[in-house]
């Protein structure tokens, strides 16, 4: 089982362009790879409860871990009780351990 | 004892101008804390992270002097994180791509950064337990 990291850095909402790390993660998580999403700086807002159109359920149902740095969301006055369903505040250390253990990481 | 751990990282930003300069800062905190070995290579606008040039100023709207203001300045966070790292048993070792450097004309970094070409990143990328590019869009 191969591992992955994805670490979200920027807002799907003003990108303006695909969800990158969306369809990343959709293709590599059913194929029996452990495949963690770390949101950070503007990675962030999508993750909001009720922002339209980032539901990050689909994501969760297929065994994607999904994690949010917590001092972006601090940053941003995101509270953790005002994230989506399935998603963890987490400290950036979680990317660094990530690191140590081998994960194929991938910035975007 | 555990083997200590190397990673690398590969910046491109320039100071001042990105969120992800902050965060590369704050994954190369942690990582020197531990007291891994790190490794950076700064290519294009980030060689101007350690520029040695960089000075502190004063803020004329809000009235505050130089010492008032505290300026954060890069050069000043690369040099603790390599007293960071070299406390904790770790290393960090800067490379600025020789390129980039000239191209920008800032050839003056602080002591302990070294310059480098692409063909040191690969190296750096080969003695690694794991690398990681933060590239700007």
């Amino acid at each position: 089982m191969a591992r992955y990291l994805i670490i979200g850095s920027r807002c799907s909402f003003a990108a303006g362009e695909a969800d990158f790390c969306r369809d990343l993660v959709c293709r590599l998580a059913p194929a029996d790879n452990r495949v963690t999403l770390f949101l950070v700086q503007n990675g962030v807002l999508p993750a909001r409860a009720g922002a339209r159109g980032s539901s990050f359920a689909d994501l969760a149902c297929i065994g994607v871990e999904i994690l949010a740095d917590d001092f972006s969301l601090r940053e941003r006055g995101i509270s953790s009780d005002r994230l989506q369903p399935g998603i963890t505040p987490a400290a950036l250390d979680v990317v660094i351990d990530r690191l140590v253990d081998g994960a194929k990481a991938i910035w975007r | 004892m555990a083997e200590r751990k190397t990673l690398t990282f590969a910046l491109m930003d320039t100071p001042y101008e990105s969120a992800r300069t902050t965060t590369a800062l704050r994954l190369i905190d942690i990582a020197t804390r531990r007291g891994y070995a790190v490794n950076v290579f700064a290519y294009e606008g980030a060689v101007m992270l350690p520029f040695s040039r960089q000075q502190p100023h004063r803020n004329a709207v809000r009235g505050r002097n130089v010492e008032e203001e505290n300026h954060l300045l890069t050069k000043d966070v690369v040099a603790a994180l390599m007293e960071m790292a070299a406390r904790n048993g770790g290393k960090l070792d800067w490379v600025n791509c020789g390129l980039c450097v000239d191209e920008r004309g800032v050839g003056e970094a602080i002591e302990g950064v070294r310059r480098g070409s692409p063909a040191d990143l690969w190296k750096l990328v080969e003695a690694s337990d794991n690398t990681l590019v933060i590239g700007t869009r």
